[in-house]
């Protein structure tokens, strides 16, 4: 039950005052610019617009500087901001063979057309703290080779040609948007990989790494990871054709899993997608292993009664404001609930007999 | 404009190289402005971007991306449109009046000031990153093994 109460005002308003203060920190050290928080402090500007699910580095940026560097506060600044903006319309679908990486690796495959490329990756660094940097920020300067951009194929496209794998067809169905309707279950994929897109890294991971250890194992390799950038086209009534309105970079891990065939298909490799703003690959690899885990339905697999095979656990709990939003509630007033339970506790123990020792003070 | 292909591919890779460049860049380059009514105030919005799940097949809602639109018509009544990518709205200003000077008698001066230097900027950029890339490509060798001995 909820009753209005007045009477805080002042110690919010205080409160706000010293947040403020807090957050800025000590005045006599230089304040943060929204350009260096973006520039280097990059993998968490994607996180914030991954999850946030808005693409605006600068945006994400100042989130993360008014949320005082909290990640989950910064991404429930954005979807915040996200609401009050007029939607324009939807793309065509990114076309991610055309992808300017920076970054493709494939672990299944040692020699394939456009090579390992392994882009600015933390992989094989010592995980040793580097005192260097904290006595100054210069950075070498990356090597380069002589290079023609160029578009490097999928490849998965390699095992298709075998009939090894199943394939994905395209089609135009237009996708559901759970930004517009409630989620519903049954799930399309569609609306799953949106849900996913936008999931919260820490639990993706949780779930992936699940079905890795044994719950709804399906044996999942890497078959490509990719990371670049790609245009983003949308079809502009009042032109009557479709122009580019801009370049985002984004994270696409295709998984190849084992797959013993079933009563309709045949044994052959199946395929997890996970596709995420920004430069945030292990964001991406877990949401390929949890896509390929909820799809067991559709391969006609068994329920091993796995968390990462259900879908109403993973889609409505993924969400970190969702969760955010109803985990912290509890810690806003509650008095009149809390008068009540105290009663009815009393009450209880009166009838029981233990009531003794007096009652909590009021 | 609609009297055949062509000028519709080239209007949509010039709108297009407007979109995807630094809002900085473009305002810079088109620093120096014709008077002009607007059609439609910039107006900052936000576009559902889409992927394929497995790259190829059905399309799904990734997220939004930040757009800010304009049109806008210059005493001659030629229209100029924008959609850029951001919230600037003085970049989707000067990309809208790019976009109606090209159709101008104009456009050989526009495609030399502001639209030339974008592309080479984009394609220097684009290079850039291609030549780092490949510098991290794997040169895979096998070692000599002891049984070939």
């Amino acid at each position: 039950m909820y009753v209005a109460v007045k009477g805080g005002e002042r110690a919010i308003e205080n409160a706000h005052a010293w947040l403020a203060e807090e957050r800025r920190g000590d005045p006599g050290i230089a304040a943060l610019t929204l350009e260096q928080i973006r520039e280097q402090l990059s993998l968490a500007v994607n996180r914030v617009m991954a999850e946030g699910s808005l693409y605006d580095p600068d945006l994400a940026a100042l989130a993360i500087k008014q949320a005082r560097g909290d990640l989950i506060e910064a991404i429930f600044l954005i979807r915040a901001y996200r609401t009050t903006l007029p939607r324009f319309g939807g793309s065509v679908p990114v076309d991610t063979a055309r992808m300017n990486c920076m970054r493709r690796i494939s672990a299944t495959f040692k020699d394939l057309p456009g090579g390992q490329v392994l882009g600015p990756t933390f992989d094989y660094t010592h995980r040793l703290l580097d005192f260097k940097l904290a006595a100054d920020g210069q950075a070498p300067k990356a090597p380069t080779r002589e290079a023609a951009p160029s578009h490097v194929p999928h490849v998965t496209e390699f095992l298709n040609r075998e009939g090894l794998i199943e394939e994905a067809p395209a089609d135009d169905t237009p996708p559901p948007d759970l930004t517009r309707a409630p989620l519903e279950l049954p799930a399309s994929r569609a609306l799953r990989l949106q849900a996913l897109a936008r999931a919260d890294e820490g639990f993706t991971l949780g779930m992936a790494y699940s079905t890795q250890r044994g719950y709804a194992r399906n044996h999942a390799f890497v078959g490509e990871l990719r990371i670049g950038t790609v245009p983003v086209e949308m079809d502009i009534p009042e032109l009557g054709f479709s122009i580019e309105i801009g370049e985002i970079e984004v994270t696409e891990c295709e998984t190849v899993n084992q797959f013993k065939g079933s009563k309709t298909e045949p044994p052959q490799f199946t395929r997890g997608y996970g596709l995420v703003f920004g430069q945030t690959e292990r964001k991406a690899i877990s949401m390929a292993l949890v896509d390929r885990a909820l799809r067991w339905e559709e391969l006609g697999e068994d329920n091993q009664g796995a968390p990462a095979q259900d879908a109403e656990f993973v889609l409505y709990h993924g969400d970190n404001i969702q969760a955010t939003g109803f985990l912290e509630h509890i810690k806003l007033p509650h008095y009149v609930d809390f008068q009540s339970e105290l009663e009815l506790v009393r009450k209880l123990r009166r009838e029981a007999g233990a009531d003794t020792a007096g009652d909590v003070a009021e | 404009m609609k009297d055949g292909i062509e000028p519709e591919l080239a209007r949509k890779a010039w709108l297009g190289l407007l979109a995807r460049s630094p809002a900085t860049r473009v305002t810079g380059l088109m620093a120096d402005r014709p008077a002009f009514d607007w059609l439609r105030a910039p107006e900052v919005g936000s576009t559902m971007v889409r992927g394929r799940a497995g790259g190829t097949g059905t399309p799904f809602n990734l997220g939004e991306i930040t757009v800010t639109r304009c049109a806008l018509r210059l005493p001659c009544g030629t229209v100029g449109h924008a959609y850029v990518q951001g919230r600037d709205r003085n970049h989707a200003e000067a990309a809208a009046l790019v976009d109606a000077l090209m159709q101008t008698d104009a456009a050989p001066r526009i495609r030399a000031a502001v639209l030339e230097p974008l592309e080479q900027e984009a394609g220097t950029r684009r290079q850039h990153r291609a030549a780092k890339a490949a510098a991290t490509r794997v040169e895979f060798f096998t070692m000599v093994r002891g049984e070939d001995r």
